[in-house]
């Protein structure tokens, strides 16, 4: 079980509250968790990564293990931790204003 | 008995004010979708709770949302969430919600579509044409499911089923002249839709900066109507595109007739835009953003005079909206209830509206967050409310 903090504004498009916990099939990586996401909330389409060309909105960015992973490879591994269930991957807005 | 329902887009939220007929006494409710930008909110002329909201965020994109109770309840169409135990693999199971209310992707197919062409930077190079969001939302008048999305960069998307998908109807992008277009300090959007109500063919749409077009055949071609612009900031005054158009009105009973407030110049055509004339008059300013028509007088029109291009405030500081009963050039200043000293607001193209009743209610929103009412066709005004955010649009539905 994946655990995933997702940003206020997309908590509350997807109606939930705090970290949501989804099934991830094969190798868990940044592609695989937020296809998944995608799959179990469907009006999160488009708001994390563009529909046409599936790239990463710019102001959103990745979190693993305190570490800074939004310029990662899309499908490179994620930390075992994230893998595991024992640390949350992050989706964040860029603190930008606004 | 009759209801008034104002449909009010901010920067951070929508907001519902609700009257009976003598638009005396409001309730508010909101903010709905709290925090994000709301461009446009529009109900249905064929079913009145049915309306669409464009909530916007520079982070997370484009949402479309829709209420089928007059804007109690929302939901993103066919965004359904799906069981968690379905979740982990889409290829098993029943087809999962497509999530695409917010897929505004230009048409690049071979049927329909034209390649992604460019458009004119504001340097004058070439650029692609990118999606950034829909500026205005116009549901078709005889079919709830119908709605016409104006979106930036410029082009005319169309549902069919109620929101939950969306094609662009290409003809207007992939028009020869696409690669003049030219975003204004907004963007380059596409922010006014007008339905002829007796040709369901036709459709004006106006673009900043590329001017006005209009179709004959329900969105697969589009022509031109600026002939009489004169824009001094372009290379041409007088060319067929680059005009800065800023909104444009139409009164219902008379679609042959049109109403502009361009960056500069207030104009008139009375041959569905195949010529237009300067009705500026004696106005303080020609420089505007909304206009919009009396429903009970066609040749009644509004205005708000903002001093310059760049000075984006009431000249004077004196907040008047200038009422012509003549169809343009013969203006007045109506002040009653509208503040006359220091008042240095904006009101934005989609942030002007009329109701259906007689006499005419006229209301507008400021970037200050006032929202205006006139019961009385523009003779006196009173502040519905004073502070919400910064006004995007107000649109106002008469429900009988």
């Amino acid at each position: 079980m994946i655990r995933v903090v997702l940003p206020h504004h997309l908590r509350t498009l997807a109606k939930v509250d705090g970290e949501v916990e989804i099934d991830v099939a094969g190798p868990v990586t940044q592609s695989s968790i937020l296809d998944a996401v995608e799959a179990r909330y469907p009006m999160l389409r488009g708001t994390i990564r563009d529909h046409a060309t599936r790239r990463r909105r710019p102001l959103v960015r990745f979190f693993a293990c305190s570490e800074d992973v939004t310029h990662d490879a899309p499908d490179a591994p994620l930390p075992n931790a994230v893998a595991s269930g024992a640390e949350p991957f992050l989706i964040m807005g860029a603190i930008a204003g606004g | 008995m009759t209801a008034i329902r104002v449909l009010v887009g901010t920067k951070k939220g929508a907001f519902i004010l609700s009257s009976d007929g003598k638009r005396e006494q409001w309730s508010v409710a909101g903010p709905h979708f709290a925090g994000w930008e709301i461009y446009h909110v529009k109900g249905s002329p064929a079913d009145p709770d049915r309306i669409y909201a464009s909530q916007t965020s520079a982070w997370f994109g484009q949402i479309i949302q829709r209420s089928s109770d007059g804007g109690r309840t929302w939901e993103q169409p066919g965004s359904e969430g799906a069981p968690p135990e379905q979740a982990a693999d889409v290829a098993e199971g029943p087809p999962m919600p497509k999530g695409e209310s917010n897929k505004f992707v230009y048409d690049t197919s071979p049927k329909s579509g034209k390649p992604l062409t460019t458009h004119q930077w504001y340097d004058g190079t070439q650029n692609p044409w990118e999606f950034a969001r829909v500026w205005h939302l116009e549901p078709a008048l005889d079919d709830p499911d119908v709605v016409y999305a104006g979106v930036e960069d410029a082009a005319l998307f169309q549902t069919t089923d109620g929101a939950k998908s969306w094609h662009e109807l290409a003809g207007l992008r992939g028009h020869e002249s696409g690669p003049r277009w030219q975003p204004g300090a907004g963007g380059m959007c596409l922010h006014t839709i007008l339905l002829d109500p007796k040709d369901p063919k036709r459709i004006f749409i106006a673009i900043s900066a590329a001017g006005t077009f209009r179709t004959d055949d329900g969105g697969n071609t589009w022509q031109p109507i600026n002939r009489g612009l004169k824009s001094q900031y372009i290379p041409d005054p007088n060319a067929e595109v680059g005009h800065c158009v800023h909104r444009i009105a139409m009164h219902p009973s008379r679609p042959q007739t049109l109403f502009m407030q361009k960056h500069w110049d207030v104009m008139r055509s009375d041959d569905a835009g195949a010529t237009w004339r300067e009705v500026s008059g004696d106005l303080p300013s020609d420089f505007g953003f909304p206009i919009d028509v009396n429903a009970n007088e066609p040749e009644t029109i509004y205005v708000v005079p903002i001093k310059s291009d760049s000075e984006h405030y009431p000249p004077e500081g004196k907040l008047r909206v200038y009422r012509s009963r003549t169809g343009g050039n013969e203006w007045e200043a109506l002040t009653k209830g509208l503040p006359q000293k220091d008042c240095y607001v904006n009101v934005l193209r989609d942030a002007m509206a009329v109701d259906s009743l007689d006499p005419c209610g006229v209301y507008f929103g400021t970037t200050g967050g006032q929202v205006y009412v006139s019961a009385d066709g523009g003779d006196r005004w009173n502040p519905i409310v004073r502070d919400l955010p910064s006004v995007l649009s107000v649109e106002v539905q008469t429900i009988s």
